[in-house]
């Protein structure tokens, strides 16, 4: 074992550009996969944030008792896909409408009538907002007598699930074709390496080393370099992040970094990366001669 | 030690490298094999290290069954053969003495006997007082004597030698001959290919002779003071 981890530093400090090279290049693709897992979480936490204001608001019929519509919000808030159901009287949204819309401020103070419907306003769980489950609601509250109207933004939440899906497609399949890339060239610059050290493989062979004991340095420091990839490419990625959280006028309160899990799967997947690489290059190589 | 019977090897494309071979190796014998570039000699060296494996025939070595080893038990046949080359091929970036270390190390040797072994066969072949030095440090017969030496360190049945005098001009070819002759005289089997005729001349070793494939002279077949076959007899 210490024979195996001495020759896997050797070899490294003998060939330094080209252990640089595939550490790079690791690092460079995760990094690729890293800035779009970045995006990717971002979105998701922009369109979960965004989703959380997603309700819907059934006007209700001007002179509805009070009584009743208490007990229809009883009702609705047991659906299983409501989080809560707020009241607002008449009286509230005109209150609401005079702080929010200033614009119209003069015009609401000199009303005699109130012209603004009472409302009940309906937020749904975590998972039960997309556009199919947001209409079905829509449609059971519309059975109320006392409903004159639904109201939840269509277009606005079909278009948050298009924008959704298309994300998650996007940056998976543009992730995975990094990755593909990354794997290639990786395979490459270890077989370089391989190519490189050719010689000093006959040479283990002629002496009676077996393929396991000529295989293992080239393992171990493929999975080193692995290592050393992805900790470089999480490096990157943080960097990249902190320079674009930074930034004004992105369209989220505050952008968020992988969590450790992420992280570790990252450095792990480089760990794999150097693996298969060296694996793979050192087999073909020691089944060619 | 070494048994050859009705061995062919044919090149890729179908022409025969080896004719027919058929020979045998006693214990403790020193064996040259002679004849021109391209006769056949690393060919034959070839099989019997299992870096190429005959199109027919048997081959057996020092208790390995050649033609018909698997893979995995090459290393285990080279551990018992010492081989020396032409070119030397060392380790460039590693001294006289790790060089040596190095084919006890990859047979998984204890790591706390290897100095002790290493500076013995060092020792042997002259060179313990440039353990330290690299091949680049060291000249042609240096390097030779490293080379064997490294042959060596695994107490092999069989030193395999492949024109190990060819780089060297004529003061160190008789030193690396004369190490090898006492590497033989200590009961280690030496076969060597070389087409310097000189040295072939300075002893009655048994010789092989090779052309075009084919063993045409053997001084062992022939009995003492055979005469090669082309010459007539």
């Amino acid at each position: 074992m210490r024979l195996l981890l001495r020759e896997a530093f050797l070899s490294f400090r003998r060939a330094p550009a080209l252990g640089a090279l595939t550490v790079t290049t690791i690092a460079f693709a995760l990094f690729v996969v890293g800035l779009f897992g970045l995006v990717a979480i971002n979105l998701r936490e922009a369109l979960r944030s965004v989703e959380q204001r997603v309700e819907i608001v059934a006007y209700l019929l001007h002179g509805t008792p009070p009584e009743t519509v208490t007990l229809a919000a009883q009702d609705i808030a047991a659906f299983p896909e409501v989080l809560d159901v707020a009241y607002v009287s008449e009286d509230q949204a005109l209150a609401r409408a005079r702080t929010e819309l200033v614009e119209f401020r003069d015009l609401y103070r000199d009303l005699a009538v109130n012209p603004l419907p009472a409302s009940l306003e309906i937020r749904l769980r975590d998972g039960y907002r997309d556009a199919a489950t947001v209409a079905a609601v829509a449609e059971r509250l519309r059975g109320y007598d006392f409903v004159e109207d639904v109201r939840y933004g269509r277009e606005w939440i079909e278009k948050l699930d298009r924008l959704r899906t298309l994300g998650a497609v996007v940056g998976l399949s543009i992730g995975l074709a990094f990755a593909a890339v990354a794997v290639v060239i990786i395979g490459v610059t270890i077989r370089l390496e391989v190519l490189q050290r050719a010689r000093e493989i006959a040479i283990m062979r002629l002496v009676g080393a077996t393929n396991g004991f000529v295989r293992g340095p080239f393992l171990l420091e493929g999975a080193l370099k692995g290592l050393l990839g992805g900790m470089l490419a999480v490096l990157l990625s943080f960097l990249s992040y902190r320079l674009f959280r930074g930034q004004v006028g992105l369209p989220v309160p505050d952008l968020v970094f992988f969590r450790p899990g992420h992280i570790a799967l990252g450095i792990g997947f480089g760990v794999l990366i150097g693996l298969v690489g060296s694996l793979v290059s050192v087999g073909r190589h020691l089944r060619n001669v | 030690m070494i048994r050859f019977s009705n061995v062919f090897k044919a090149f890729p494309k179908g022409e025969l490298a080896l004719k027919d071979i058929t020979f045998h190796v006693g214990k403790g014998e020193f064996v040259f094999l002679t004849g021109h570039s391209g006769a056949g000699k690393s060919t034959l060296l070839r099989l019997m290290y299992a870096e190429q494996r005959p199109t027919s025939g048997e081959i057996r070595v020092s208790g390995f069954n050649v033609s018909r080893l698997r893979p995995a038990d090459v290393p285990r046949l080279r551990r018992r053969l010492g081989i020396v080359f032409q070119d030397f091929r060392l380790l460039e970036n590693r001294t006289a003495e790790e060089n040596v270390a190095f084919a006890l190390e990859v047979t998984g040797a204890r790591a706390d006997a290897i100095p002790a072994r290493v500076m013995r066969v060092l020792t042997q072949v002259g060179l313990a007082a440039r353990a330290h030095a690299y091949p680049r440090e060291l000249s042609g017969g240096e390097q030779q004597r490293v080379a064997i030496a490294r042959a060596l360190v695994n107490d092999p049945a069989i030193l395999l030698a492949d024109e190990p005098t060819g780089n060297l001009d004529e003061r160190a070819t008789r030193g690396v001959f004369q190490l090898l002759r006492e590497i033989n005289a200590g009961g280690t089997c030496v076969v060597m290919a070389t087409h310097d005729l000189g040295l072939v001349r300075q002893t009655n070793y048994r010789t092989i002779e090779l052309r075009e494939g084919a063993i045409v002279y053997d001084s062992a077949a022939d009995g003492p003071g055979g005469t090669p076959i082309g010459e007539g007899a």
